[in-house]
């Protein structure tokens, strides 16, 4: 899709932002800018990498300042995090190129934004840890065995077959459009205390006995897999591809929930983390779509809630780091210094001690105790008090991982969060749903 | 007629710069194609016919009537009474102006904590519905406290009482006494010298304010989401889903018929009321 000189960017202009290192990289943008991509310019080689700053934007989960600080200590430059939505940071990305160096986005978002042209892909020989990554993010497979779900999956827009196509690849080859960084496994988050019985499968959330006392996410894009999972697993429709709908599936769908909406089966809609963990913690909800540290955040204040696996599987996301087109000479060797560190296990043993997965978690190993690896990667009881990486107690000893092992949670993935070819009707649909 | 110029020149800059330039930015951009991840300047009525054509912009629309409505009605009936209490039965100026600023006072915490305040006091579990299971008034808890129009119609008003108040104590503060006295005089109850006397002269402070509510409730998302539970919609519900979603041009032809319906609103309380005559 060539529509870049025809297309504009946002009518807000971006921040001005006249750092001094901002002036040195004016000319490098300006190269950029005319001769397209492949322009030299003279480097001020001499600069000493310790002054370069890289801007990093994305999805709260990830920006931890912790992440900065370490890279100021093992790297010597500057890292500026900012927190966004999934919405915003798909929004800058495409709106507003010039305002970050590296994303930090979500897989499913890279179909919307990859066409924008404002991100370059990865060099695969200049990663230092490729090797470590996991199936999932390179030929898709998490095993040699396993089957590929449905939606939107990692690999499948991980790749490109130059540094300039806009089209994604088929398989693997030297491109790589993110350096996947973090992801997991979602499910419904329950209230054990409050249903008193066990729960098995996705039609639990239309179940009449929870009537007003269930939610769902209302982020489009996600609640409509949630919400797909459900009919499903109701044996109400037969999805060809839950993550790329057609219409009369979307339309199918919605009318569904439309129905459970107005008989009063939801108490609430959820847009924001806090909102869920909220909704949990006063029981005003006993069952609803959920991500994990929000259930891990319910536990640490003393409330019972599980993080139920079912028997349909997860519904799973990914996260990866993009480079920014704007990127070129020492930055850019930054970066790539940067992504070799992140790769490398340190910022692995942060993420999987919250309860996300690391990309490469064999060297995340390495920067986690025994214990901490048995209880969050392999499943076993925790031998001690699991405590977080900022000192918050989440589990006792003797507690295991809802759901198991890393094998078994990543092993049940039904689908992968997606954006569909019918986008645009669906959001209507959806939209259409919360207005019911 | 060269310092006329002159002296107008800083506000038009202003008002052009801030006012006019951006809605004239969103007048243009309304009619403008999108796709994913651009913006593709045209000229276009898709964005218009959509939102016309969808059954949903009209359900939005007539919801956002019924929260502007009832949240009139609420903040005129207490804005009024709060005024002639502070303008009538308060005799000492010192008084009435310790009152009026108290009145103020949680007007100085920001509006969404003020709103997301009443979310422990209304829930299942909540203040209200604790307090009446113990005083066995009710046996189950209450759910339409919150996440239900109820409560949004309540954090409106809680927001926007003030607005209410303020013009209409001003209105009544410049209304003569010797007005009042003349009415007693005449023999009329305290009922008619309200009805014939002193309502008649709020009328201006009454259509201000009434400006004030209408035009915040009606641009209003934060409070619709937040106090629904995101259960129900608004005109600004849905156009910030548009926005999140980078349908700007989408986004604007909403935000122009928004406008276009509040200014009627407005053209409509100005002929009823003139404001200027009365100041």
């Amino acid at each position: 899709m060539s529509k870049q000189d025809k297309s504009i960017h946002s009518p807000e202009p971006s921040p001005a932002n006249h750092s001094r290192r901002k002036f040195l990289k004016t000319g490098g943008a300006i190269a950029a800018g005319v001769a397209a991509a492949s322009g030299g310019f003279p480097m001020i080689w001499a600069q000493n990498i310790k002054n370069v700053t890289l801007r990093q934007f994305g999805t709260g989960v990830s920006n931890i300042n912790a992440i900065a600080e370490q890279v100021k200590k093992d790297l010597g430059f500057t890292l500026e995090m900012t927190a966004l939505d999934t919405d915003t940071t798909a929004q800058r990305v495409v709106t507003q190129p010039r305002s970050f160096d590296i994303a930090d986005i979500e897989y499913f978002t890279v179909k919307k934004v990859w066409g924008s042209g404002n991100l370059q892909p990865f060099d695969v020989s200049k990663l230092k840890y490729y090797d470590k990554i996991v199936g999932i993010f390179k030929d898709g497979k998490l095993t040699p065995t396993s089957k590929i779900a449905q939606g939107t999956a990692p690999h499948t827009v991980g790749f490109v077959d130059s540094p300039t196509s806009k089209t994604f690849a088929k398989g693997e080859t030297n491109w790589y459009t993110l350096v996947p960084t973090i992801y997991n496994a979602d499910t419904l988050g329950i209230r054990p205390d409050l249903i008193k019985r066990p729960i098995e499968s996705w039609t639990e959330l239309l179940n009449s006995e929870f009537k007003g006392k269930a939610s769902i996410l209302n982020i489009s894009s996600i609640g409509i897999m949630d919400a797909a999972m459900v009919c499903e697993a109701m044996g109400a429709i037969t999805y060809g591809d839950k993550g790329n709908m057609t219409k009369k599936e979307i339309d199918q769908t919605m009318k569904i929930f439309t129905e459970a909406k107005k008989d009063g089966q939801f108490r609430a809609f959820w847009k924001s983390f806090d909102e869920s963990v909220n909704l949990m913690s006063s029981g005003e909800v006993v069952i609803q779509s959920m991500w994990s540290p929000a259930v891990t955040k319910v536990k640490s204040m003393g409330i019972p809630c599980v993080y139920q696996p079912l028997k349909e599987g997860y519904r799973s996301w990914g996260g990866g780091l993009g480079l920014s087109r704007n990127l070129s000479g020492l930055e850019l060797e930054a970066a790539y210094e940067y992504i070799n560190w992140y790769l490398s296990g340190w910022v692995g043993g942060l993420l999987m001690r919250q309860g996300y997965y690391s990309a490469a978690p064999e060297t995340s190993k390495l920067f986690m105790s025994d214990d901490e690896w048995g209880f969050w990667f392999e499943g076993k009881p925790a031998q001690n008090d699991i405590i977080d990486p900022f000192g918050n107690k989440l589990e006792s000893a003797g507690a295991v991982r809802d759901g198991g092992s890393f094998y078994d949670r990543m092993g049940a993935v039904a689908c992968w969060n997606s954006v569909m070819d019918e986008n645009r009707y669906m959001v209507r649909k959806w939209n259409e749903f919360i207005a019911a | 007629m060269m310092t006329r110029y002159l002296q107008i020149t800083p506000l038009l800059l202003v008002l052009g710069l801030f006012f006019i330039g951006p809605i004239l930015i969103i007048s243009i951009v309304s009619f403008w194609d999108y796709n994913e991840f651009s913006l593709i300047p045209d000229f276009v009525w898709t964005n218009y016919q959509e939102l016309f054509g969808s059954q949903v912009t009209y359900t939005i629309y007539l919801n956002t009537f019924k929260f502007t409505l009832l949240t009139w009605l609420c903040t005129f009936l207490i804005g009024f009474s709060v005024a002639y209490f502070l303008a009538f039965h308060v005799r000492s100026l010192s008084w009435q102006m310790a009152l009026f600023l108290l009145c103020t006072v949680p007007f100085l915490t920001s509006n969404i904590i003020r709103m997301i305040a009443w979310i422990p006091v209304l829930g299942r579990h909540g203040l209200v519905n604790s307090g009446l299971q113990t005083a066995g008034i009710i046996d189950q808890p209450l759910d339409w406290l919150l996440y239900s129009d109820f409560a949004v119609v309540l954090a409106f008003v809680h927001l926007y009482t003030l607005f209410m108040v303020v013009p209409i104590f001003n209105s009544m503060m410049r209304i003569d006494r010797s007005l009042i006295e003349a009415a007693y005089d005449a023999g009329a109850s305290g009922w008619q010298t309200l009805w014939q006397i002193i309502l008649p002269l709020c009328k201006p402070g009454i259509a201000i304010g009434s400006i004030f509510v209408i035009t915040l409730v009606m641009g209003d998302f934060v409070t619709v989401q937040t106090m629904s539970g995101g259960q129900s919609a608004s005109v600004g519900v849905a156009m910030n889903n548009k926005r999140a979603l980078l349908q700007y041009p989408a986004a604007a032809a909403d935000a122009m018929v928004l406008l276009v319906t509040v200014l009627i609103i407005v053209a409509l309380l100005m002929r009823a009321v003139n404001i200027r005559k009365e100041l």
